[in-house]
C-alpha cells in the first residue's frame, strides 16, 4: 500500500519493543504455547484476546518471566525485549521485572498502607529519601488515577478500598516503578463497569508513556482500549494486526468465529 | 549478579534447615556412645532380663524397671485412653460449638501445668487417698496410673477430636438420614472411620506416659521389685535414670544411659506403631 | 439388654458428659488446690527475695531470674533455626528426600522424653563441651527441645500467607529473599511468636531436662556460665525434701500463674492472628 509521503510527516513505525520468535513454553511435557512468532510495538496497546486456556496468561507471564516460579517450565525460541533475548541464561529475571511490571486478574494489594504499597517496589531498588518517594507516590496514583481518592489518607490501610480502586492501587504499584512494559491480566474482570472505565482510561493516557500488553477476555475492551490485538487459540498465535481490521474483517475463520461470538 | 547472592542466602538456609537433623544425629551419637558400650559388656540379654540391680556390686539388671513402666503405662491407658476419647467425643458431637471454643483452651492449659505439680498434687491428695481406701504404702502403681492418665488426657482428646473432625460431614448426614439417633451415628459410623485415628492418639499417650519422669518418681514409690499388685511401690525406667544420674559414675552412669537406650527404643516402637496405624487407613487420621 | 435407641443416647450422653466433666474437674482440682493453699503466701516478699533457712522461708526471688533466662536463652537459640528451618521448607525448596529427612527429624525429636534430653544435654554439653551445669547447657539443651514446635508453627504461619502476595513481591522485582523478608515474614510473625510462646510455657514447666543440665545454684548468675535454679526444679526439691509446704504451694502457685500468662498471651495473639486475617 504505497502512498506518497505528505508533508505532515507522520511517526516513522515505531520499532518493535518487543519480538517474539518461535517462542514456546512447556509446562512439563505439555506446550502451553506453541511457536509464538509476534511484534509489539513500542507505546502501543496490544490487546491479547481468547478462549479461556489458549496461553494468553502464559504469554504475558513469559514476558517478565513469572513462569519461572512455576516448576518443569521450559521454554524455547527467543523472546527479545530491545533486542535482547530475555531467555537466555545470563539475564537476571529480577531486572527484567523491573522493567515490566504486571497487575492481576484479581486486585491484591499488599497488607500495608496505601503508600507503603506504592513504594514496595522503588524501596528495593534503593530509593530512600523521602521527598524522593514522595514524589513517586503522588505521580504513580495521578497517573492511575487514584490520587484525588485516597490522597487523603495515604496512610492507612489499602485493605479498605473497594475492588476497583484496588485494582487503581496495583497499577500505581507498577507505575511507581517507571517500568517500560505494563503487562495487565484480566484487570477488570472482577470489577464494575464504572471502574473497569476508569482503568481503561487510565491505560489509554498511559500509552503515551509505556508500551502496555492486555489480555483480556473480553473483546469489547480489546475493541475499545487496543491498538493492535492478537488472537490466541489452544495455545498458538491465530492472529494478530490493527484492532479494527481484527474486529471487521478477521484473516483467519477461527478469528471470524471467536469475535462474532460463535465460540467463546 | 543478584544471582549470587541467591544462591548464598540458599545455603544459609539449607545449612539452618540442617539443625534437626544434627540435632537428632549428636543425641542419638552421645548417648548411643555412653549407653552400646555397656550394653556390649554386660550383654542385653542379661540387662533386660536380670531383676538383680545394685550397681555398687556391680549387678545391673533392669527388668524389675521395665515391667514397672509397662504396667504403669498400661495403667495409665486404662484410666487416660476412655476418659480422653469420650471426652473428644461429647466435645465434638453433643456439644454446640461455642462451649468447645472455651473448653479447648482448658484442655490445653491442661497440657501445661507442669508434671512437677501433678506429681505434687498426687503425694499430697492422691497417695494418701490410696493408702486409706486399700492399704500399701499409697505410692504405688495405681498412684502414678492415676496421675499419667490425668497427663495424658491432654494428648488423646486432642488428637481424638482432629480424628472425629476429620470424618466427611457426610458420613454423620447418611446415618441421621437413615434414621438412626445421634447417638447410633457416632458409635456405629463416625468412630468407626477415625478409628485409626483414636488409636494413634492412644499410642502416642502411651509414648508419652512411659517417658514421663517428674510425676512418676514423686509417686510411683521408687521400690526396686517387680511389681505384684497395683498397691506396690514401683521404679520405673525413667526414675532410675533420674534418681541415680545425680552419683553414677564410670560403668553405672553407662547403665543409666543403656537404660535410656531402651527406653527410646520402646518408644521409637510405639511411635512408629502409632504412624503406621494412621497410614494403613490411607492417611485418614 | 438392648435398650432403646433413644433410652440409650440419653445414656451415652450422660455418660459421655460426666467423663468430660471429670477431665475438666481434673484442672479445676489441680488449680483450685494449688491457689487456694499458694496463692496466700505469694506476697511481694515472695517474689523479690531469696530463700533463707534452707528453704523453709523467704522467697524464689533467685528461681524466677532462672525461670526468666533459661527460656529466653532457649528462644533466642531455637527460634532462628527453627523459622530458618521453616523458611527452607517453604521458600526455597519443592519437597525432596532432604525435605522429608528433615521433617523426620523433627518429629523424632519431639517424640523424644524431656529425661533424654537431660541425659543428653548433661554428657554432651555439661560434660564433653565442659560447660559445666549452665544457663548455656540448660539453654542449648531445652532450644533442641523446642525446636520441632518452633518450626512447625513457623511453617504453619508461613504457608498461611497468601501465594498472591508473594507473586506480586516478586512482579515488582524483589528476590526471594527480599520477598520473605519484606512480605512473607512480617505477615507470618503472629503465628510464629504464638509458637515462641507455646515453646517458653514449655521451657517453664519443663524438670527434667533443666536439673540436669542447668543444675540447680540459687545464686544469681552473673554470666551464661553460671547455674540456675529454675521455679520448677525448686519446687520439686521442695517437694522432696518436704520442708516446707507452705514455700511448695507458692511456687507451683507463681508456676502455674506465669505459664498461665504465657498461654493466654499466645491465645490472645493467635486469635488477633485470625481476625486480621478474615479481615
Amino acid at each position: 500500500m504505497s502512498a506518497p509521503a505528505r508533508d505532515a510527516s507522520p511517526a516513522p513505525a515505531p520499532a518493535p519493543k518487543v519480538r517474539a520468535r518461535g517462542f514456546s513454553v512447556f509446562h512439563g511435557d505439555a506446550p502451553s504455547l506453541r511457536a509464538v512468532t509476534l511484534d509489539i510495538a513500542e507505546r502501543r496497546i496490544l490487546g491479547i484476546i481468547g478462549p479461556a486456556g489458549s496461553g494468553k496468561t502464559t504469554f504475558l507471564r513469559a514476558l517478565n518471566r513469572l513462569n519461572d516460579l512455576l516448576p518443569d517450565c521450559r521454554t524455547e525460541g527467543e523472546l527479545l525485549l530491545d533486542g535482547q533475548d530475555i531467555y537466555r541464561p545470563e539475564f537476571d529475571p529480577v531486572s527484567l521485572r523491573k522493567r515490566a511490571g504486571m497487575v492481576f486478574a484479581l486486585p491484591v494489594p499488599l497488607p500495608m498502607s496505601i503508600r507503603d504499597n506504592v513504594v514496595y517496589g522503588p524501596t528495593l531498588s534503593g530509593v530512600r529519601r523521602r521527598a524522593d518517594l514522595d514524589r513517586l507516590v503522588e505521580e504513580s496514583l495521578r497517573a492511575a488515577f487514584l490520587w484525588d481518592e485516597v490522597k487523603d489518607r495515604l496512610a492507612t490501610s489499602a485493605l479498605r478500598l473497594s475492588g476497583g480502586q484496588q485494582q487503581r492501587l496495583c497499577l500505581a504499584r507498577v507505575l511507581a516503578m517507571k517500568p517500560e512494559l505494563i503487562l495487565l491480566d484480566e484487570p477488570c474482570s472482577g470489577l464494575d463497569p464504572i471502574s473497569t472505565a476508569r482503568i481503561e482510561e487510565a491505560l489509554t493516557a498511559l500509552k503515551a508513556q509505556y508500551t502496555i500488553v492486555l489480555v483480556t477476555n473480553n473483546t469489547k475492551q480489546a475493541a475499545r482500549v487496543a491498538d493492535e490485538t492478537a488472537f490466541f487459540l489452544m495455545g498458538e498465535l491465530v492472529e494478530c494486526g490493527p484492532t479494527a481490521g481484527l474486529f471487521t474483517v478477521p484473516r483467519d475463520p477461527r478469528t471470524a468465529d471467536y469475535v462474532t461470538g460463535r465460540f467463546g | 549478579m543478584r544471582h549470587a547472592g541467591e544462591t548464598w542466602t540458599k545455603r544459609l538456609f539449607l545449612a539452618i534447615a540442617c539443625s534437626a537433623i544434627a540435632g537428632l544425629a549428636l543425641i542419638a551419637v552421645f548417648i548411643l556412645k555412653e549407653g552400646v558400650p555397656f550394653l556390649l559388656r554386660v550383654g542385653p540379654a542379661h540387662f533386660l532380663a536380670s531383676s538383680d540391680w545394685q550397681p555398687q556390686a556391680g549387678r545391673f539388671g533392669i527388668y524389675p524397671m521395665i515391667v514397672a513402666s509397662l504396667w504403669v503405662t498400661l495403667g495409665a491407658m486404662l484410666i487416660g485412653a476412655p476418659l480422653g476419647i469420650a471426652g473428644a467425643v461429647f466435645l465434638t458431637q453433643f456439644v454446640p460449638p461455642g462451649v468447645t471454643r472455651v473448653v479447648k483452651p482448658a484442655i490445653e492449659l491442661l497440657a501445661g501445668i507442669p508434671s512437677v505439680v501433678y506429681g505434687f498434687l498426687g503425694v499430697m491428695a492422691l497417695a494418701p487417698l490410696i493408702r486409706d481406701r486399700f492399704g500399701g504404702p499409697g505410692l504405688s502403681v495405681l498412684a502414678a496410673s492415676i496421675v499419667l492418665g490425668a497427663m495424658i488426657l491432654p494428648t488423646v482428646i486432642s488428637i481424638s477430636v482432629d480424628a472425629i473432625n476429620a470424618v466427611p460431614r457426610s458420613y454423620l448426614e447418611g446415618a441421621l438420614a437413615l434414621g438412626a439417633t445421634r447417638w447410633q451415628s457416632v458409635h456405629r459410623v463416625i468412630l468407626k472411620a477415625a478409628r485409626s485415628g483414636i488409636v494413634a492418639s492412644v499410642i502416642l499417650a502411651m509414648g508419652r506416659a512411659i517417658g514421663e519422669t517428674m510425676a512418676v518418681i514423686m509417686v510411683a514409690g521408687n521400690a526396686v521389685r517387680v511389681p505384684g499388685s497395683p498397691l506396690d511401690s514401683v521404679r520405673t525406667l525413667t526414675a532410675n535414670i533420674a534418681l541415680e544420674m545425680g552419683y553414677a559414675t564410670g560403668l553405672h552412669r553407662q547403665a543409666l544411659f543403656a537404660t535410656g537406650v531402651v527406653l527410646f527404643v520402646i518408644i521409637m516402637i510405639l511411635n512408629s506403631i502409632a504412624t503406621a496405624a494412621v497410614r494403613r487407613r490411607g492417611g485418614r487420621a | 439388654m438392648r435398650l432403646p435407641p433413644r433410652h440409650a443416647q440419653r445414656l451415652a450422653v450422660a455418660v459421655l458428659g460426666a467423663a468430660t466433666a471429670l477431665t475438666l474437674g481434673i484442672l479445676a482440682f489441680i488449680l483450685a488446690s494449688v491457689f487456694q493453699k499458694g496463692l496466700p503466701h505469694v506476697t511481694w516478699r515472695f517474689l523479690a527475695d531469696e530463700p533463707r533457712d534452707m528453704c523453709r522461708a523467704g522467697g524464689i526471688f533467685p528461681t524466677i531470674v532462672g525461670s526468666l533466662l533459661l527460656p529466653l536463652l532457649a528462644i533466642a537459640i531455637a527460634l532462628p533455626l527453627g523459622a530458618g528451618t521453616a523458611v527452607f521448607l517453604t521458600e526455597y525448596t519443592r519437597e525432596t528426600r532432604l525435605t522429608r529427612a528433615i521433617r523426620f527429624g523433627a518429629d523424632c525429636l519431639s517424640g523424644i522424653p524431656s529425661i533424654l534430653f537431660g541425659l543428653f544435654g548433661f554428657i554432651f554439653f555439661v560434660v564433653f563441651l565442659g560447660m559445666g551445669w549452665s544457663l548455656l547447657s540448660g539453654g542449648l539443651t531445652l532450644a533442641i527441645m523446642i525446636l520441632p514446635t518452633i518450626i512447625r508453627t513457623s511453617e504453619e504461619a508461613i504457608l498461611s500467607v497468601p501465594a498472591a502476595y508473594r507473586e506480586v513481591s516478586f512482579s515488582l522485582g524483589a528476590t526471594r529473599w527480599e520477598t520473605v523478608r519484606r512480605v512473607v515474614l512480617p505477615n507470618a510473625l503472629p503465628g510464629i511468636v504464638t509458637g515462641v510462646m507455646l515453646g517458653i510455657g514449655r521451657c517453664i514447666g519443663e524438670t527434667a531436662a533443666v536439673i540436669f543440665t542447668a543444675g540447680s545454684s540459687l545464686r544469681l548468675p552473673r554470666s551464661a556460665f553460671d547455674s540456675v535454679r529454675t521455679m520448677s526444679v525448686h519446687f520439686y526439691i521442695l517437694a522432696r525434701e518436704g520442708l516446707s509446704a507452705e514455700m511448695a504451694y507458692g511456687t507451683a502457685a507463681v508456676l502455674i500463674l506465669s505459664i498461665l500468662i504465657v498461654n493466654l498471651a499466645a491465645y490472645g495473639l493467635m486469635h488477633r492472628f485470625i481476625s486480621r486475617r478474615a479481615a
